[in-house]
């Protein structure tokens, strides 16, 4: 497989939101607009690009029955390394970003990658894979989000498009989130993965 | 295998430990000037000096006086459990108690619905004295119009601000005596709305 096709299978044929089903944890739970769902996608897809390529590195030097533990370690470290940098160096983006980035170690994407790609590629193999699933993510997230916001509060991105008033509420609480995430999935395994 | 993950978490350590170090400084910076500005827009005035903080329970309390001395008010952090986790404002009251303005600093409200408390209450309670009026939203028979929908955000948000009004005005009448404050006789007592 070249690096491109690696790149395109992250966001279509193994796209982690509506193929892998990956991860539905923050995608439930952070899609309540389109800019969160995008936030926790970009800030995913920073941790999972990094990751890959850390553990396509040194996965030589770990043996098998200790690569779990391992793999944990060096994500959660990593995460936190970013956690702190961002928030001393780009505020801005903490403001925005900073209540999902804890979220991201625990999210069964970064392990699940980290086993089932980085463990079996090369580093540079691995960095596009974690820039093709990322992308996947954060597109899925942010059409989940978009979805959810302009049926329950009448705007995308915060821009209101036919008013409040006529938001269903439902779709920005917790049942609106499993009903949108369906009906995406159906029509993404109808129409995209099938084209 | 043992010697591989004890080494990968040494490494771990030491990485975070210095990030940390090189990081730490910077982020308390930055939360100061967070803090210094928060101060400011909630006091509505740039001319101001800021005491250090005291603690009490859950409030954070910084008295604030203009450039020349003189006493405007007093900053709280306060918080209080909303729909979803704790929602923590920033407050700013003048001498006698009343709302100068108020910033939401952090809270995991419902977009849409609870998360408009940041803008939904600035035309509504500023100006008001917790003390002098029915500090409860209308649905409770109070003076507060909640957010649309988000009774539990709003009670929540005003219940925060009631207790830190009640903790400043306590406050204030315990140590009267002891400061400078000469005008204690002129600070109402905060009746308690429960």
């Amino acid at each position: 497989m070249n690096n491109f096709k690696v790149l395109v299978n992250g966001i279509i044929k193994e796209n982690p939101t509506f193929v892998l089903l990956l991860g539905m944890c923050p995608t439930l739970g952070t899609t309540s607009s389109a800019l969160n769902g995008m936030s926790m996608g970009l800030a995913t897809m920073c941790v999972l690009i990094v990751s890959n390529f850390l553990i396509a590195l040194i996965k030589k030097l770990i043996p098998d029955a200790v690569r779990i533990p391992a793999y944990i370690v060096v994500i959660a470290s990593l995460v936190t390394v970013l956690q702190m940098l961002i928030k001393a160096y780009a505020p801005e983006i903490d403001k925005s970003l900073g209540l999902f980035i804890p979220l991201i170690v625990v999210n069964c994407i970064i392990l699940g990658r980290a086993e089932s790609f980085a463990a079996k590629n090369g580093p540079i193999a691995s960095i596009f894979d974690g820039i093709g699933i990322g992308l996947g993510f954060t597109l899925g997230l942010t059409a989940l989000g978009a979805v959810r916001e302009l049926l329950g509060t009448g705007a995308i991105f915060g821009v209101n498009l036919w008013g409040e008033e006529y938001g269903m509420l439902m779709f920005v609480l917790a049942p609106g989130a499993f009903l949108a995430l369906g009906y995406l999935i159906v029509l993404f395994n109808k129409y995209v993965k099938k084209a | 295998m043992l010697v591989v993950l004890t080494v990968i978490a040494i490494i771990a350590a030491g990485v975070l430990a210095s990030v940390n170090a090189v990081t730490a400084p910077q982020i308390e910076k930055i939360n100061a000037e967070n803090l210094a500005a928060g101060i400011k827009a909630v006091m509505g005035s740039d001319e101001i000096q800021v005491s250090d903080p005291w603690e009490k329970d859950a409030f954070v309390v910084y008295d604030i006086n203009d450039k020349a001395g003189a006493k405007l008010g007093k900053a709280v952090v306060t918080s209080e459990n909303g729909f979803s986790g704790a929602i923590k404002v920033l407050v700013g009251f003048n001498t006698e108690g009343d709302i100068l303005g108020y910033t939401v600093l952090e809270h995991a409200e419902t977009p849409g619905l609870g998360a408009k408390a940041n803008e939904w209450f600035q035309d509504k309670i500023v100006g008001m004295n917790p003390g002098k009026s029915n500090f409860t939203v209308s649905k409770d028979g109070g003076d507060v119009d909640a957010i649309t929908a988000s009774t539990i955000t709003s009670r929540a948000f005003l219940k925060a601000i009631q207790n830190a009004y009640n903790q400043i005005m306590a406050e204030t009448d315990a140590t009267s005596g002891a400061t400078q404050q000469t005008t204690a006789s002129d600070i109402e007592t905060p009746e308690v709305i429960e």
